[in-house]
């Protein structure tokens, strides 16, 4: 128990200098790229900074979706002329029901139907379930694992545009990530005041080229006709205008925007260039439509609907629309960046000012200072010499901790330093414990070395049994928790480790070597 | 000083009678507890935002903070006059607002509330604004409960499998009594109760649990070793042999939680507090809750358990 090998000996130093190598990078910059430099990330709410936490509209992704299919099956109906009385997407339901005039046609109606659904569904499976009754009513359900895969996708394209917008912005070191099933994190560190973030955000951006329809009158109320939707326009959005729901060109197939002047009226535009596809359609429209009126649809709002003078084939063109230096810009990075699959709410914010999480530094780093002395000083005053191995200890401790946290990269908080603080002051009770069983030992007549041996024995069971169950409440604080609380769990379960393992074999290395060079007659514990 | 001890908590070879005081020990504590409870009804804990969903915006103005400038200037924006109040320093703000009616209002709040305040006073900064919508708060207090509950659960099966069940039984009663006390303790001062008092209480959990198996531990072990000595003795005598520990202990990690408190800064002295007042609970829980429920417990049990097993009849 007391002996050890100079290979044992060797491997417990050599941990120790590991660990305080794994620090080194958190004092300076890394001088060379191919080094691994692995250090503590400072948490938002000490490096200042900007926490989102984004939610998915999975119910507009539903919704989306069911309107495509209901275009669908509106086409797919035509040809045969197949009249139906109701034709409606049920969003909250997950289905489509169709109700047909002549109940006579549905098998004729889903014969129609099924190439659409089997054509369809990124799963494998088909993506609805069809179901009919013979009075000629036709549902088609959503299929659970679909609408998963698709929560999915969306959630994963969702956070590849964020990523592409907030990129455009110049934030330095944004991190973005999913949670949970529908959730994205957005963390930006350094930008105190996010609400330029959140508006790039707060816009799905899906643009769309559709016809005017110039027969209706979209002021004049009512229903519009079939096929034809009042939208709003832009900047005055008391104005409506009738615009045929084909869409002719779609903003994905956009390659480039870019905000800019036009040179004639010297009013900001945004430029943008589309790909082959989209530049072949573009040209096929403008060719067939001179002289008609083409709306720029964004968000279900009409940026501009201006006439067709002559067809556009070079798969260039220009937006203009009461724009500002900024809205032109903003628009052109929307663009570029591309639309978002389902509009994002923010559900949690929380900011951080660059003053405050300095202030917040210097707190912790205060507590952790004087909390540090007064352990010490404790452990120096209550345990003599065997303090002093503690404390030894706890310097090594604390090194070892910030050691593998470098390692892990993870992310110190406020909460965080508390919890390195707490464990400092919980880790010298493994010395403690071993400290009193010591002296009890040889105060039972022991030798000294025999009341070594039979004190760190017996105190072990002891130090395991108690941390285990510490250690067990912080994992499912490290699971449940979020954000800097989540960081205080990291430091208090590394620090439990790291602490095990310094009571246990440091100190007794430590007291072996003092025992083998000073032999005592009697322990001074 | 570099040798021997200094001082020591307490002397060696303490016969203090623990055991007598059991009822009164436990009749206090749920006495404590019971009050906790009510209390934790009226007046209720004073929720932090993170469970009751709302912002919270953090303001520095660049003299000393003219309240009732910046009080008209918020009125507008329909937030009552005692959400607007004074933080640490003078020239700091703190502005409260309630739950929204939904997740885009809280949105519209907060710009609402930086546009007012930067209009109505030049120079202002804003240090810091937290903003939680209904649906984030009501899933984060989902969450804290349930951490708290697996964790008593993972407790109370680790130390059954690890000791007897008297024990893990023994163990989770008094980490319930612990815990509610702290929330009693909240629930007095108004400190507010929010992720970070989670932490708390979960750290709580386990320092107290520590201070729980080490007595335990030692209970176990003297069973084991004084085959005829009364339970009641054997606890005692189990108290006062880790006596010396157990206040060690308590008192290292009451040092490092001190300063905590009192240079922590305003977001982390609450949680101090608490986990001061959660370290002088636990560590009185382990000597008057733990070991009497224990003697309750085990008083026929544990002692039958330990005792060998007697000879096999001899048929004649």
């Amino acid at each position: 128990m007391m002996y050890f090998t100079p290979l044992k000996t060797a491997v417990i130093l050599g941990l120790c200098v590991l660990g305080t190598i794994l620090c080194i990078p958190n004092l300076f910059p890394s001088p060379a790229p191919w080094l691994p430099w692995r250090q503590v990330h400072l948490g938002l709410d000490l490096r200042g900074g900007s926490y989102l936490l984004l939610e998915v509209d999975m119910k507009a992704v539903v919704k989306e979706r069911l309107d495509s299919m209901v275009d669908g099956v509106r086409q797919a109906l035509r040809p045969g002329s197949i009249f139906y009385q109701a034709l409606d997407a049920q969003p909250d339901q997950n289905r489509i029901l169709l109700k047909l005039r002549d109940s006579t046609k549905l098998d004729a109606a889903l014969a129609a139907i099924r190439p659409l659904i089997a054509a369809e569904g990124p799963t494998g499976t088909p993506e609805f379930d069809l179901a009919s009754t013979p009075d000629g009513t036709i549902v088609l359900t959503l299929s659970p694992v679909a609408l998963n895969a698709r929560a999915r996708g969306a959630v994963q394209q969702s956070i590849e545009i964020v990523r592409r917008r907030i990129d455009e912005t110049g934030v330095v070191d944004p991190q973005i990530t999913q949670q949970g099933e529908t959730r994205i994190v957005v963390q930006l560190p350094g930008i105190s005041d996010p609400n330029r973030i959140k508006e790039l955000l707060g816009k799905t951006a899906h643009m769309t080229f559709q016809l005017v329809d110039e027969t209706a009158n979209a002021n004049a109320g009512g229903t519009p006709p079939p096929g034809v939707d009042f939208l709003p326009m832009q900047d005055n959005p008391g104005q409506k205008i009738a615009v045929r729901r084909r869409i002719d060109v779609d903003g994905g197939d956009l390659t480039d925007a870019r905000a800019g002047n036009n040179p004639q009226t010297g009013e900001w535009v945004v430029n943008f260039t589309f790909n082959s596809i989209g530049s072949r359609r573009f040209a096929d429209v403008t060719r067939t439509n001179v002289n008609h009126r083409f709306a720029i649809v964004l968000d279900g709002k009409a940026i501009s609907a201006p006439v067709i003078r002559e067809p556009i084939t070079g798969g260039r063109g220009q937006i203009s629309g009461s724009f500002t230096a900024a809205s032109a810009n903003d628009l052109a990075v929307l663009l570029r960046a591309g639309a978002l699959p389902a509009p994002l709410t923010v559900v949690e914010e929380r900011s951080v000012g660059p003053e405050l999480g300095a202030d917040s530094i210097r707190a912790g780093a205060i507590s952790l200072a004087v909390g540090f002395i007064l352990v010490i000083g404790f452990m120096a005053t209550f345990y003599g010499l065997f303090g002093w191995f503690a404390n030894v200890c706890l310097v090594v401790n604390l090194v070892l901790m910030l050691g593998i946290m470098s390692l892990l990269q993870a992310t110190l908080t406020l909460p965080g330093m508390a919890g390195i603080l707490l464990t400092l002051g919980m880790a010298v009770d493994a010395n403690i414990l071993i400290n009193e069983r010591i002296r009890e030992e040889q105060r039972l007549g022991r030798p000294p070395l025999s009341a070594l041996e039979h004190g760190f024995t017996r105190a072990y069971n002891t130090i395991f049994d108690s941390n285990v169950a510490a250690f067990l409440a912080h994992v499912m604080l490290f699971i449940f928790g979020s954000g800097p609380v989540r960081g205080f769990a990291v430091t208090i379960t590394v620090g439990i480790a790291t602490s095990m393992f310094t009571a246990w074999m440091l100190t007794r290395l430590l007291v072996s070597h003092w025992y083998v060079a000073r032999r005592p007659q009697l322990l001074p514990v | 000083m570099f040798m021997r001890p200094t001082f020591r908590l307490v002397r060696d070879n303490t016969k203090i009678q623990f055991m007598r005081g059991r009822i009164m020990g436990l009749v206090v504590s749920a006495i404590l507890s019971t009050a906790s409870v009510i209390l934790f009804f009226y007046p209720g804990l004073n929720l932090g935002i993170d469970f009751s969903g709302g912002i919270v915006m953090e303001v520095r103005t660049p003299g000393p903070a003219d309240f009732g400038q910046i009080r008209t200037a918020l009125a507008a924006e329909h937030i009552p006059e005692q959400g607007v109040q004074q933080f640490g320093d003078p020239s700091e703000v703190l502005i409260r607002l309630g739950a929204q009616p939904s997740e885009a209002a809280v949105q519209q709040a907060v710009t609402r509330v930086r546009t007012a305040l930067e209009k109505a006073v030049s120079g202002v900064k804003v240090l810091r604004t937290d903003a939680v919508g209904a649906s984030v708060s009501a899933e984060l207090f989902r969450n804290g409960l349930l951490a708290l509950g697996i964790s008593l659960l993972m407790i109370l099966v680790y130390i059954w499998f690890r000791f007897e069940w008297q024990f893990a039984v023994g163990a989770v009663v008094t980490l319930i009594l612990d815990i509610t006390k702290a929330i009693g303790f909240l629930a007095i001062t108004r400190i507010e109760f929010d992720l970070v008092m989670v932490a708390a209480i979960l750290t709580i959990l386990g320092y107290s649990t520590n201070d729980k198996v080490v007595v335990y531990d030692r209970v176990r072990e003297n069973l084991r070793k004084y085959k005829t000595l009364p339970l009641r003795d054997l606890i005692d005598l189990s108290i006062n042999e880790t006596l010396n520990r157990t206040l060690g202990t308590s008192m290292t990690v009451f040092l490092a939680s001190l300063p905590l408190a009192l240079f922590g800064g305003e977001s982390i002295s609450g949680f101090a507090w608490v986990m001061l007042f959660g370290i002088v609970v636990g560590t009185s829980s382990s000597i008057f809750i733990a070991a009497p429920i224990l003697l309750f417990l085990g008083e026929k049990r544990l002692r039958r358990e330990s005792a060998p097993a007697p000879a096999p009849a001899v048929r004649s």
